[in-house]
């Protein structure tokens, strides 16, 4: 009783025959063992699943990979540079200590890249905690997130 | 979850007919129903996604009316600049539903189908006294919610959009359960040549219902003081390990005064 899926995942297209109770998260990690995308509360108020669909931010759990159909997602894997040189926002988690077990860090880190295309490169304190509200960083590390969001939108200019 | 087949129909009729056929569910965003399968709250045996089709998505105007098509994202209804204009409220309304990952997922449609309690948008639908189009007809605000998770809609009828009236002054505002997102009570206030309305949702046991008590006070005088001192009658509303019926109350006073205030401003 399997459906058809093609996908574009990290520019990559990828077509499969899945149970249609497949969630979006499970086919990026377990069939395309993209592992970077985190199952953190898997109820839709984490983020740790957050990936982009067409461009736009989405929990990756609460969602069927099959409504998906010839979709472009981008995971935290494809966000790197041709190189593998870290992504902006990326190298401002790692510079101003914007993490601490890590767990959350891929959500944030894909949340805080759309927040930017919206709202530019010029973030204030509300605008970025406002824009994370959908992310949960259980460690409650989150004065040098917002730290590392405010340097990785400045650095993203041009990008 | 349990098994279920999926369909993917690229037109309305497609929909309907696969709809009628398979006594499935819709499934638009997903954004409630995705959740409520992984809880086995909804075990539907066959699932109709309407992600394929084109037809839903969109917003227009037609006349004074913003019309937006069923499909169309929380994201897409706060960002347009046709809604942002005619209708402000809607627009920030839509702009503060759950968080950014769900706005780029949840449809106006399915939002309006589920009827979730303490969801925003029976709050604007009913509080600006709009038309919800289906297959089949068109429906007033004021006989579309029929209680809690409950509407009008037929077996077989989808939502296909959605007519909203621009109002003379409109604003929602929102007493956000900080963890769920969803209203612990929300209050929507619109005023045109026809009268005013106060839509609540978030409080009643029975879902979204408008309190005609504000609204008479406000036709009278549409200012915050007018609302002043109203008790609303705690009979209807929820208790629950939120908050009383008589916090709920008090709150529908206090946001409808608010409410108000924001429109007027």
């Amino acid at each position: 009783m399997g459906t058809s899926v093609s996908l574009i995942i990290n520019g990559k297209t990828v077509t499969a025959n899945i149970d249609p109770r497949m969630l979006l998260v499970q086919f990026i990690r377990e069939h395309m063992q993209l592992t970077g995308t985190h199952i953190g509360c898997d109820t839709a108020q984490c983020g740790a699943c957050t990936v982009f669909v067409n461009g736009n931010a989405v929990k990756s759990c609460s969602a069927l990979a099959v409504q998906f159909e010839g979709a472009q997602i981008t995971t935290i894997e494809g966000i790197a540079g041709a190189n593998g040189e870290m992504h902006p926002m990326q190298a401002a988690f790692k510079e101003c200590h914007g993490l601490q077990c890590g767990f959350c860090t891929p959500g944030m880190v894909m949340s805080a890249i759309d927040l930017v295309k919206r709202h530019g490169n010029s973030l204030s304190e509300q605008a970025i905690r406002e824009g994370l509200d959908g992310n949960i960083c259980r460690c409650t590390g989150y004065h040098n997130i917002v730290k590392a969001v405010q340097q990785g939108a400045a650095n993203m200019k041009g990008v | 979850m349990y098994a279920f087949e999926f369909h993917r129909p690229k037109s309305v009729s497609e929909a309907a007919a696969l709809l009628a056929k398979s006594k499935g569910k819709l499934i638009a965003g997903g954004q409630s129903l995705v959740g409520a399968m992984k809880l086995r709250l909804a075990s539907p045996e066959n699932l109709v996604d309407l992600g394929g089709v084109a037809e839903l998505r969109g917003i227009k105007r037609e006349g004074n009316a913003i019309v937006i098509g069923a499909g169309t994202r929380h994201a897409e209804v706060a960002a347009s600049k046709d809604v942002q204009s005619s209708i402000p409220a809607l627009a920030a309304l839509a702009g503060g539903i759950g968080d950014r990952q769900v706005r780029n997922m949840g449809t106006i449609g399915g939002s309006l189908a589920n009827n979730d309690p303490a969801a925003d948008y029976p709050a604007a639908v009913l509080g600006l006294g709009a038309t919800i189009r289906t297959n089949k007809r068109t429906i007033a605000a004021d006989d579309f919610f029929k209680g809690m998770y409950e509407t009008a809609l037929a077996p077989d009828e989808l939502i296909t959009a959605v007519s909203f009236p621009a109002p003379k002054k409109a604003a929602y505002i929102k007493f956000r359960n900080p963890a769920s997102r969803f209203a612990l009570v929300g209050v929507f206030v619109s005023q045109d040549a026809s009268g005013v309305r106060v839509a609540v949702t978030g409080a009643g046991s029975a879902g979204v219902f408008r309190a005609t008590a504000l609204e008479q006070a406000l036709a009278k005088n549409f200012s915050p003081d007018a609302v002043k001192g109203i008790k609303v009658d705690t009979a209807k509303l929820n208790t629950d390990l939120h908050a009383t019926a008589e916090y709920r109350a008090h709150l529908i006073t206090v946001l409808a005064g608010r409410a108000v205030a924001k429109a007027s401003s």
